[in-house]
């Protein structure tokens, strides 16, 4: 199954019609697809920004913004600029360097996991065969840079609040890649586009979150642990804590954190919709009804209809992930750090064992359901 | 040269001065918690190399277990170990100082000599792997089977051990005449639950 639209091929082919050399040509192609994915990735936070007001302010009936823009839209944007042009403080005694360093650190990693997040068939930036494990990965430099703004603010507050912040992720991301890891025995493949079409097919009925009950479950409470979404916000649970690691920042480099928190929420409810959900996949296994319908796969106006299909649904499962997670912070009330670790180490990660070892069990009993 | 030899090329370069600068940083500054973090970039530039050179999974495994893991480690060993202490004169101080020299620069010239004599020309028409993981797997099940399972024995014994020490429920209750003697229990008492309080 190689059908999608080539679009690296028609941009060079295009570009080499205006007589570019093909070297060129390339070298014109090569930062596309990253700049598009970093403006989507930042639209995406915006939008997030916006749903989070609306849909809390809903929750707790209020309006939330409406003066800047239609419904308040361009709130996002205000705050945005607004924090661009504070000043941008370093205490005295803080460590200029490392507290610069920081905040970059904790966003970096985040954008670079978008390199994996597929759209579609040939909508993604690079297809490696270690696409989620690189996602694990990279989203274990971000303790380092907790770690390193908590010291480098000289501030005791920062200091615990960083040590705690880095805790948490490093204790959450075990269950999290324990629960990847059975997705990936059943699609028997590291890269997203595999996991992917090993769930096509069958609709809505192949998706994981049928065969992976408890994974989707464990995924989705590490994954918000992870982004410090609420029920788990600890390191900047801001009433009680003098703001954790973030006491000392201020203008931009707080942005930093936030715009590294919310990126990490959308990329979260991404790969989410990648492993449990089908990613690009429609409820309707549509390529069998332009099959019955007699319109073969190549077509043009098919192929474009299918990307635009494949963005929407990505987009929209993830957004649902999004409203979801909102709705918990208005629902769930906030744990204690002694109940965090408790529920990290001795629930989810006894939970995640066992359910890796229940899916090899199942893969080898029932290897046609379970991707043999 | 192409366009993508030359992107390897320069991408070598700038790695291979990061890696070197970082290491210098690591052994040269004098605050320790610089070297830790100069210690994360040495071992994440090693891992570009391990990119460079075709090994994709052992570059995302170098970032999971040094970046992610040691060197968080290390950060998190330093920043609570808060033990400030004012260095003593003693004595014969350049005694230790020439032997370490003389171990690093037998080190030196032993890692020169082999960078010397060993045969780095490779043989470029050999089989390109396409999917390293599939071989990885594939050796560690067969040729490597032993190595694998007992690195994973030797790592269940630390998780266990791990998890002994950190519920600490087989400390006896200190007595009053052996208080002196701690050198095989831990000086802390297990510590009530907040929640098993009531």
């Amino acid at each position: 199954m190689t059908s999608g639209i080539d679009l690296q091929n028609s941009f060079l082919q295009s570009l080499q019609g205006f007589g570019l050399p093909p070297g060129l040509a390339k070298l014109f192609w090569i930062p596309l697809p990253s700049i598009l994915m970093i403006i989507g990735a930042t639209v995406g936070v915006l939008v997030v920004v916006w749903l989070e007001r609306k849909i809390s302010a809903a929750a707790q009936q209020r309006i939330g913004p409406e003066y800047a823009g239609p419904l308040g839209v361009l709130q996002p944007v205000a705050d945005g600029i607004k924090l661009v042009f504070k000043e941008d403080v370093v205490p005295a005694k803080a460590d200029p360097w490392l507290f610069t360093i920081g905040p970059v650190l904790v966003v970096l990693p985040v954008f670079l996991s978008y390199l994996i997040v597929p759209f579609g068939q040939n909508l993604v930036i690079t297809d490696i065969n270690v696409g989620i494990f690189l996602w694990i990965a990279l989203s274990s430099i971000a303790p380092i840079g907790l770690l390193m703004s908590g010291y480098a603010s000289n501030n005791k507050y920062s200091l615990l609040g960083g040590l705690r912040a880095a805790a948490q992720s490093i204790s959450y991301e075990i269950p999290l890649s324990l629960a990847v890891l059975a997705i990936v025995m059943m699609s028997n493949s590291l890269s997203t586009i595999d996991i992917v079409e090993q769930q096509s097919g069958y609709g809505i009925l192949g998706w994981n979150i049928w065969r992976q009950p408890v994974g989707f479950l464990i995924f989705w409470i590490a994954a918000l642990a992870e982004c410090e979404r609420l029920p788990f916000d600890l390191p900047e649970a801001e009433e009680e804590l003098v703001a954790g690691y973030q006491t000392e920042y201020a203008g931009m480099k707080f942005a930093l954190f936030y715009l590294g928190s919310y990126v990490n929420l959308v990329l979260s409810a991404l790969v989410f919709s990648v492993l449990y959900l089908g990613g690009w996949d429609f409820p309707i296994p549509l390529e069998n009804v332009a099959d019955w319908l007699g319109v073969v796969p190549t077509t043009s106006w098919l192929q474009v209809i299918m990307a635009a299909l494949g963005i929407t649904m990505t987009v929209l499962k993830s957004y649902f992930l999004i409203f979801i997670a909102i709705l918990l912070r208005w629902t769930v009330p906030r744990v204690r750090i002694d109940q965090l670790l408790n529920l990290g180490w001795k629930f989810l990660l006894p939970v995640a064992l066992a359910n890796l070892l229940i899916t090899a069990g199942l893969k080898l009993t029932f290897p046609m359901a379970f991707g043999g | 040269m192409n366009l993508a030899e030359g992107v390897q090329y320069i991408s070598f370069l700038i790695l291979a001065f990061l890696v070197i600068g970082a290491a210098l940083g690591v052994v040269l500054l004098s605050n320790i918690v610089y070297s830790a973090f100069l210690l994360g970039g040495v071992f994440l530039s090693i891992s570009g190399i391990y990119i460079l050179l075709n090994a994709d999974f052992v570059a995302a495994a170098q970032v999971l277990v040094y970046v992610g893991a040691v060197s968080v480690l290390i950060l998190f060993a330093i920043m609570l170990v808060n033990k400030r202490e004012d260095f003593s004169k003693i004595p014969g101080r350049w005694l230790r100082n020439l032997s370490t020299a003389l171990v690093c620069a037998g080190i030196f010239a032993l890692l020169s000599t082999m960078v010397l004599i060993t045969p780095w020309q490779i043989n470029e028409t050999g089989p390109f792997v396409e999917n390293t993981l599939v071989t990885i797997g594939k050796h560690f099940f067969s040729d490597y089977l032993l190595p694998f399972e007992l690195a994973s024995v030797l790592l269940l014994m630390a998780m266990v051990g791990a998890i002994i020490l950190a519920r600490r429920d087989l400390i006896p209750e200190l007595s009053q005449e052996d208080k002196t003697s701690t050198a095989l229990t831990l000086p802390e008492r297990p510590r009530e639950l907040t929640s098993a309080s009531k």
